[in-house]
């Protein structure tokens, strides 16, 4: 069953690509954020001897998870119930948000704070909640100024990175959170002052998880600001949203992500709140503990043997911060909640629709992503896999068929590179060595570059010239 | 050795000189260079693009063409990257081939041991490590220690050198407004180092940085290391 939800991108990549890079603001706040993040992260990467290890050994964990997946759900159901937790099971974006908001309305708030979780935007929950009446506090600093600028996040952990912050003091102002300079600090405290009424107000909190334990039912959050922390244990009923791919088999599995995220996510070595729980504990903490795990679209990508190590996928955002495509466009480009490179992989996959299916091409294949990956998703070979399986233009399909069967017969390769050689004669003496201008479809290699021309003789005329 | 050249479908045609290049290093250093003739090209493109059926024939043809050599040297290293990574896994039969195909400095480093292959070059040159040469091949250090052993070559470091320049092969096209966006950013970096030449292991991706540099009439002209370890 393919999923739903704001995983599919209305426009193809190239187009929505075109209008980011005109912003020249947006491409100086993401030359900077992205390499601030990217130095940060290489550096504290390098301090970590098994790093490799670590890499092979996530990769590893994640592989056994999604060999044995129905196997380990029904343990994490069984484990989590047994503590206390109520468990729902969501096929789509669209079941999942109309079941988290049934659950809100039974509660009777009408406002409920949210952890920061990729879950959610995927299914569209804020919009869902929304349209019941109940309002959703984003309590994420950059969450928080997504939703106060009535946006949508453009990267994965650093939702608010196409904002510098002047730009952000502009949008607190304009939403009566005054900041008096536009110093992270004093902006952060603004942010603080509006979050804490809202957090000692609220009755129901929704997270998401970034591991769910199989053998223990714990859920897993990682953060850095504490608002996290103060959304799982002030609220009395906590609703968590959960990718069915979550899961690792035990606890001690644990050992490895949590080295591997903050570094590869925010270069930090540790990340400053890791919250845990499993079901309710009498007395300390939400009263009511619900888990939604939703598949929308996870259980086609593991059917795919190439594309389902996509599922790998912890959400670090390396890949992002790497990306030479990503730095330039910026995440709304993608048109997912999932941008960058693991978003080509992962929109097209579990969507299977929609404009989706120019996003495998929106990489140079560079690798750099794959290097970042802490869990060795090979994205290159990923894209290549869905560039093959999916629609190609019929011009390009015939001028590929062409070329290939030129290509496989030794004479007639020879008569085509003569012919070319020979059919690039009148440019040369037009223009020399390279032309500026050339017709449909090379116009799109000579809008911004010169272009090479062939030379007189070709690499095996000279050949059989010199050496026969 | 029997060494075969595989001088790849994109320097027959528009690069000749650095297939020359090749020879002429090789036979400096003593050795015999062949060209078999049934090759052709190693279906990076089509295999890249989603073409796999069509790539298939020319992965044949490779094998087939340079099965009897004891190595297969060519100066790209993102054919010697499909060759290497992708072969066997498009045509299982083409493994053993696959794995004695060498990118040029592989082949002058790690098989034949030499650092030092006697050029003369006096000129200020930047290296670009292209990105299937760095992160598929791994090829490392190789490239710029052979050419600091040049004589009169002053090498100068390239600011963000490990960033794509924005080729891609058909990215190049499809997705022409990024490309150009990483183009300008690479040839601002070459062109602040102020070097005569920006050499690298890919013409391909030289095509389109020379291209840029040339549109904006940058005095940095673009050249594959080979040229520069064949000058004497």
């Amino acid at each position: 069953m393919s999923g739903t939800g704001n995983i599919v991108a209305r426009r193809p990549f190239p187009a929505a690509a075109k209008e980011k890079l005109a912003d020249a603001q947006l491409r100086a706040n993401l030359r900077r954020a992205t390499h601030t993040i990217r130095d940060k992260r290489l550096r504290v990467v390098g301090e970590v001897p098994d790093w490799e290890a670590l890499r092979v050994a996530g990769a590893a964990i994640k592989d056994d998870v999604l060999s044995r997946l129905p196997e380990l759900l029904e343990q994490f159901e069984a484990a989590a119930t047994a503590a206390g937790a109520v468990v729902h099971w969501a096929r789509d974006a669209d079941e999942a948000a109309a079941l988290v908001t049934d659950l809100v309305r039974a509660t009777g708030a009408t406002e409920v704070v949210k952890v920061k979780s990729m879950a959610t935007q995927e299914i569209g929950l804020n919009e869902e909640l929304a349209a019941a009446g109940i309002a959703a506090v984003e309590t994420d600093l950059a969450e928080l100024i997504v939703q106060l600028a009535d946006d949508t996040p453009s990267h994965i952990l650093v939702p608010a990175i196409h904002y510098n912050r002047s730009q952000i003091r502009d949008i607190f102002a304009r939403n009566g959170l005054t900041a008096l300079t536009d110093d992270p600090p004093a902006l952060a405290e603004a942010a603080r002052r509006h979050l804490r009424a809202k957090f000692l107000a609220a009755k129901v909190a929704i997270s998401g998880a970034n591991f769910a334990v199989a053998d223990s039912g714990t859920l897993v959050v990682v953060e850095s600001e504490g608002n996290g922390r103060m959304c799982l244990t002030l609220p009395e009923t906590l609703i968590s949203v959960v990718g069915i791919e979550k899961l690792v088999p035990t606890f001690r599995d644990l050992e490895v992500f949590l080295q591997l995220l903050p570094r590869s996510s925010t270069g930090e070595r540790m990340n400053p709140y890791t919250s845990m729980w499993t079901g309710v504990t009498p007395g300390d903490g939400p009263r009511t503990v619900h888990v939604v795990l939703v598949d929308n679209g996870r259980t086609d990508t593991l059917a795919d043997e190439v594309g389902r190590q996509a599922l790998r996928c912890i959400r670090c955002s390396a890949c992002l911060n790497v990306c030479p495509v990503y730095e330039r466009v910026g995440g709304h480009a993608y048109g997912s909640v999932y941008p960058g490179p693991i978003g080509a992989i992962l929109s097209p996959q579990m969507s299977g629709e929609g404009a989706n299916h120019t996003l495998p091409y929106a990489s140079t294949l560079c690798g750099a992503c794959y290097d970042a990956c802490p869990v060795r998703i090979n994205i290159p070979e990923v894209l290549v896999h869905l560039r093959q399986t999916g629609p190609h233009p019929a011009a390009e399909r015939t001028a590929m068929r062409a070329l290939s069967w030129t290509m496989r017969s030794r004479r007639r390769y020879a008569a085509a590179l003569r012919a070319a050689r020979r059919g690039a004669a009148p440019l040369r003496w037009a223009a020399g060595t390279s032309v500026r201008r050339l017709p449909w479809p090379m116009s799109a290699w000579t809008a911004a570059r010169d272009a090479p021309l062939p030379p007189k003789q070709t690499f095996r005329e000279w050949w059989a010239h010199e050496r026969r | 050795m029997k060494i075969a050249l595989f001088v790849t479908c994109v320097n027959d045609l528009v690069f000749p000189d650095t297939g020359k290049a090749v020879v002429r290093i090789l036979e400096r250093l003593g050795h015999t260079v062949e060209f078999p003739v049934g090759q052709s090209c190693c279906g990076q493109m089509h295999a890249n693009s989603g073409y796999r059926a069509e790539a298939l024939p020319l992965v044949r043809n490779f094998a087939q063409t340079f099965e009897p050599y004891d190595a297969v040297v060519a100066p790209s290293g993102s054919c010697v990257a499909m060759v290497r990574d992708s072969y066997p896994r498009l045509v299982p039969e083409s493994a053993p081939v696959a794995s004695r195909t060498y990118e040029l400095s592989e082949l002058l480093v790690d098989v034949l041991g030499v650092t030092d292959v006697g050029a003369t070059f006096p000129h200020r040159v930047t290296y670009h490590p292209t990105c299937h040469g760095l992160r598929m091949l791994r090829l490392g250090d190789r490239p710029r220690t052979l050419l600091r052993a040049v004589r009169g070559l002053d090498l100068v470091e390239l600011p963000g050198a490990e960033e794509c320049c924005g080729f891609g092969g058909t990215f190049a096209m499809k997705n022409a407004g990024v490309s150009a966006a990483m183009l300008a950013d690479k040839c601002g970096a070459v062109v602040d180092t102020g070097a005569e030449y920006v050499a690298a292991v890919d013409n391909s991706c030289l095509a389109h940085i020379g291209g840029g540099l040339s549109r904006r009439a940058a005095g940095t002209k673009p050249i594959h290391y080979a040229e520069i370890l064949a000058a004497e």
